[in-house]
């Protein structure tokens, strides 16, 4: 028998889950097409918000790679509409001609988001946030402008928000109503929101009705109904969707706000069904999607034509996924009439909770600030349980407690616990018992569970603590080092400690690394590792580092190099400038920039040419490149300034001739700024100092990158020798302490400053922890001098072979 | 351009370290040629179908490169890029003779 026609309209989300949970009732059973507008593979949209506020790429969202589709034998078309749908020769045609036959249709064509028709509206620089084209025009618009408008404060909104800030824009967001997220939130959650907000640099217009888009080809502002103005050379409009019924439409479907769909899915036309968010179900079309993949398993099975039970329409739930602020929302959260709320308010803490019952039952819940009882507020809310036998207000932990009995154990076999990829807790049990998963990672392969926004991984592995018990492996939950082995960074440091190993080799080897040679994350740990145990004996291994560190310059995307020299304490003279300016022109600098960190940068110089450079320069290398010592950016302090009161110059030079060249977990900066004005911006610096009367207060863990934190007081010492003993100490114990590739803002927060300072303010082991530093800094060499004195690296590293032809 | 197979004589094989590569430009084409812990010699082509990225500046790792730039991962004997990222490089044919290392071009 001929293998019937399946075919999908919409190769997103809930359309490929509906493919997905088809294939497992039937492998074989149907020939399958799919096809896509956009021209990507499946992708997981949701993390969108997390590309643009830079946790992730646009390479690590794919759901379904390539691979899959051709792995079960799914045709696919990217980059085609379907713009016609023949319900009675059963052909639907694409905008290129291309006809396929069906015998059933899926259509999953999502939603549009809504686009206020104002003047303007079709202006360069504004769009819409939905898809990886949209997230693209606002990550090229962050480059070249600085002001955005979102307009509308719904999650969405918001989402794109923190996103732009991520990417240094200016943002304000427009919202028409009072308050933010109000599909979402009551009002006092709301306020929290916006202060947390604001505090992150977020700027709110409320009550604002966007009349118009002004500017030339460009948007430059946007005016409201009050005749206000605001500037702005980006609009993103996050102001609802509307289910895309296009093609519905054309084919005949029956429609109200979305194709509307019985409870096994069906349309109103024999064999054409539709999912996801372009559907909808007793009035109403989803937006999230728990719903979309409840109904891709209902659908399923109604298309294998197995026994499928009806879809009943979902209870929803939401988290705002922008960092540093925790909100939770789900069911009926607005009280009134026959709906009583309990509420808790921390006003110190900044912690709300909110819990709306009826009658004997809870049916909403509002969370902020800590939305850590989410899922078990949402059980109980979708379980419909009768509360009353219980003291109401012991279903919340108490205000920054701890969770009590598992959530997980009381939940039935069929709930949800991974909402992202709509995988159930029996799936997952299953999964444990019958393919011997026990690792969430493993988890994560065989089911999809926590393979989106990760929200639900504690749950799994609670989950697998329960459901394994005695065989329950908490060490296989560690951070290993990377996927070639299952060995944490403890474990390697002891090992390598206790067995005297002295290779990166002889570790893959004894801890029984999985691959035969690493990767690019182990074995630049590793050679880390070995040299920060084995100071004076262990020898680096040049393969093993990354090509800045190995060619000691800064590899440009062109293949060329930027070579960056010492300038100790941002100090310079002009025989240096000389120099430094004969070299650029004699070697053909791309570009002489003056760097963020006080000194300057020949780039565009080519790999030959390095050691040539150096050598001329014959300044010492500023390991621009380097996992050390970076700079020590100082202010010009009280030998000019009329307000320092100490020499930060000198205690800058200083510090950085007694840091510099070893190596480090990841990159150390420093800073000394001459009294509290902070002109070197000593609070933000891996170790900053700023000079007061009468002493130097040090202060440590602050980073102005990707993550900005402000540092913390360390301490107060009197004079600069002993600055430098404790910067010496803090430095050498971030060395024997850190994580490879940690910086010491997030090892700091590791470790605890309480806990730091207990061992840096020890005199005695400050005492030793400087001379362990003093034995790491007998062996190094300036890396320029030492290649320029050696034919043999010249030749093997810098020279390349060229024939003509 | 000359239609047959061509062979060009271009290092010595110490003069590239296991688990090094080296920049050969043969007229326009550039190639990475690297020695890998095998001590086998192999040669793609040096340019990542990513964004271009110098090849023969990667960290070495078995008969794998990882790309300096976006650390995609590339199969130096077949040329082919890993999972979950997509592509290929030219490879190119490498033939040992004594101390000398070469490449047949055809
Ligand atoms: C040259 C310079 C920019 C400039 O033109 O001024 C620069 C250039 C690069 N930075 Fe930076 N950073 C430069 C100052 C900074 C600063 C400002 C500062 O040091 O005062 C910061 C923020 C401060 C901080 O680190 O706390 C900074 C935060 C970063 C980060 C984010 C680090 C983080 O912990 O979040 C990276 C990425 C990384 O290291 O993983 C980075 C990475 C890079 C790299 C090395 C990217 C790379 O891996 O290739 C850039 C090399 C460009 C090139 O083509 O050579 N750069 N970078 C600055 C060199 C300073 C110097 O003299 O050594
Ligand atoms: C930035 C962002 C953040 C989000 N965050 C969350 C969240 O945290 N939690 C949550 O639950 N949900 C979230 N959502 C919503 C979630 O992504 C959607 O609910 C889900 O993707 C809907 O799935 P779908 O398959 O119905 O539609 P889509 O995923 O949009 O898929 C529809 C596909 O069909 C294609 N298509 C349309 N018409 C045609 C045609 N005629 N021919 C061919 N192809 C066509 C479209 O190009 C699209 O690729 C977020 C959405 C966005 C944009
Ligand atoms: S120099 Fe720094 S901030 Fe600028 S693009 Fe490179 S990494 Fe980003
Ligand atoms: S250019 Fe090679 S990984 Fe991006």
């Amino acid at each position: 028998m001929a293998k019937k026609r399946l075919v999908l309209v919409g190769n997103g989300m809930a359309g490929v889950k509906t493919i997905e949970e088809i294939l497992k009732i039937h492998k074989d059973c149907f020939e399958i097409t799919v096809i896509g507008e956009e021209p990507y593979p499946n992708y997981n949209r949701i993390l969108l918000s997390k590309v643009l506020q830079g946790d992730t790429t646009v390479k690590d969202i794919t759901l379904n790679d390539w691979n899959w589709y051709k792995e079960n034998n799914i045709r696919l078309f990217v980059n085609e509409k379907v713009i016609q749908v023949d319900p009675n020769a059963k052909v639907i045609t694409t905008h290129i001609g291309t006809a396929i036959s069906y015998d059933e249709l899926i259509i999953a064509t999502g939603s549009k988001p809504f686009i206020l028709p104002i003047p303007g509206k079709d202006k360069e620089g504004v769009t819409t946030f939905r898809d990886i084209k949209d997230t693209e025009t606002m990550v090229k618009a962050s480059k070249n402008y600085r002001k955005a408008a979102v307009i509308g404060g719904g999650l969405l909104g918001l989402e794109a928000a923190r996103g732009l800030l991520n990417l240094g824009m200016e943002v304000t967001v427009v919202h028409l109503g009072s308050s933010l997220m109000d599909r979402q939130l009551d009002v006092t959650a709301a306020t929290l929101l916006k202060e947390e907000l604001e505090v992150q640099g977020m700027r709110f217009l409320l009550e604002k009705n966007t009349t118009e888009i002004i500017g030339h080809e460009r948007v430059e502002c946007i005016r409201f109904s009050d005749g206000d103005f605001l500037e702005c050379d980006l609009v993103v409009m996050a102001v609802g969707i509307n289910p895309n019924v296009e093609l519905a439409n054309q084919a005949g479907l029956t429609i109200n706000r979305g194709i509307i769909v019985n409870d096994y899915l069906q349309t109103n036309i024999p064999n054409i069904y539709a999912v996801g968010e372009c559907a909808e179900h007793k009035g109403i079309a989803y937006g999230l999607v728990a719903p979309l993949f409840e109904q891709a398993k209902v659908l399923a099975s109604a298309v294998c034509g197995s026994l499928a039970s009806p879809y009943q329409g979902s209870v929803v739930s939401t988290q705002l996924k922008v960092s540093g602020v925790e909100v939770f929302s789900a069911g009926d959260f607005i009280e009134g009439g026959e709906k009583k709320a309990l509420r808790i308010y921390d006003e110190q803490d900044g912690l709300y909770k909110k819990m709306v019952f009826k009658g004997k039952k809870i049916v909403g819940a509002v969370l902020f600030g800590d939305s850590r009882e989410g899922t078990r507020l949402f059980s109980l809310i979708k379980k419909n349980t009768d509360v009353s036998d219980t003291v109401k207000v012991s279903l919340l932990q108490p205000l920054g407690g701890e969770a009590g009995e598992s959530v997980v154990a009381s939940m039935e076999s069929d709930e949800i616990i991974c909402g992202c990829n709509g995988v159930s807790k029996g799936s997952i049990v299953q999964a444990i018992h019958e393919q011997g998963c026990a690792t969430v990672d493993a988890i994560k392969s065989c089911t999809s569970a926590s393979r989106s926004c990760g929200g639900c991984k504690s749950s799994i592995s609670e989950l697998l603590e329960i459901t394994l018990g005695e065989d329950f492996d908490p060490a296989s939950h560690k951070e290993t080092l990377c996927g070639c082995t299952d060995h944490s960074r403890d474990e390697v440091i002891e090992a390598i400690r206790t067995k005297h190993l002295m290779h990166t080799r002889e570790v893959m080897h004894v801890l029984e690394w999985k691959t035969s040679d690493g990767c690019s994350k182990c074995r630049p740990a590793l050679n880390y590792y070995l040299g920060m145990i084995h100071p004076t004996e262990y020898e680096d291994e040049n393969e093993s580092r990354y090509v800045n560190e190995r060619l000691h310059a800064n590899i440009q995307k062109d293949g060329s190099f930027g070579v960056v020299p010492r300038m100790y304490g941002g100090v310079t003279s002009s025989a240096q400038l000389r120099k430094i300016a004969d070299v650029a022109d004699k070697y053909n600098a791309k570009l002489l920039k003056v760097t963020g960190g006080q000194r300057i940068d020949i780039f565009g110089i080519e790999k030959e040419d390095l050691p040539k450079v150096w050598e001329e320069l014959d300044m010492p290398s500023g390991y621009a490149y380097g996992k050390t010592l970076r700079t020590v950016k100082t202010c010009v302090g009280e030998t000019f300034c009329r307000f320092g009161t100490q020499d930060s110059l000198s205690l800058g030079i200083a510090l950085e001739k007694r840091l510099e060249r070893v190596g480090s977990p990841h990159k150390f900066k420093m800073a000394v700024s001459a009294c509290p004005r902070n002109c070197a911006e000593s609070g933000i610096k891996d170790f900053g100092v700023v000079g007061v009367e009468g002493g130097f207060e040090m202060y440590v863990g602050g980073n102005g990158g990707t993550h900005l934190r402000a540092a913390d007081l360390l301490g107060k010492v009197k004079t600069a020798e002993e600055v430098i003993d404790y910067a010496s100490a803090y430095f050498q114990y971030y060395r024997e302490t850190g994580v490879y590739l940690e910086r010491t803002s997030k090892w700091l927060e590791r470790m605890g400053l309480e806990n730091i300072k207990i061992v840096i303010e020890n005199p005695e082991q400050r005492k030793e922890l400087n001379e362990r530093l003093n034995l790491a800094v007998t062996v190094q060499e300036d890396p320029w001098k030492k290649i320029i004195n050696n034919d043999k690296l010249k030749n093997e590293l810098f020279e390349s072979v060229t024939i003509q032809h | 351009m000359k239609k047959i197979a061509e062979r060009i004589k271009v290092v010595k094989v110490d003069e590239i370290s296991k688990e090094f590569g080296k920049a050969i430009e043969i007229g326009d084409v550039k190639i990475a040629l690297f020695r890998l812990k095998s001590g086998n010699f192999h040669a793609i082509e040096n340019r990542c179908p990513h964004k271009g990225g110098v090849l023969v500046e990667g960290l070495v790792s078995g008969e794998h490169v990882f790309c300096p730039m976006h650390d995609w991962k590339i199969d130096i004997t077949s040329g082919k890029v890993e999972e979950p990222d997509h592509g290929c490089v030219k490879t190119f044919e490498i033939e040992v003779e004594g101390d000398d290392v070469y490449i047949v071009l055809s």
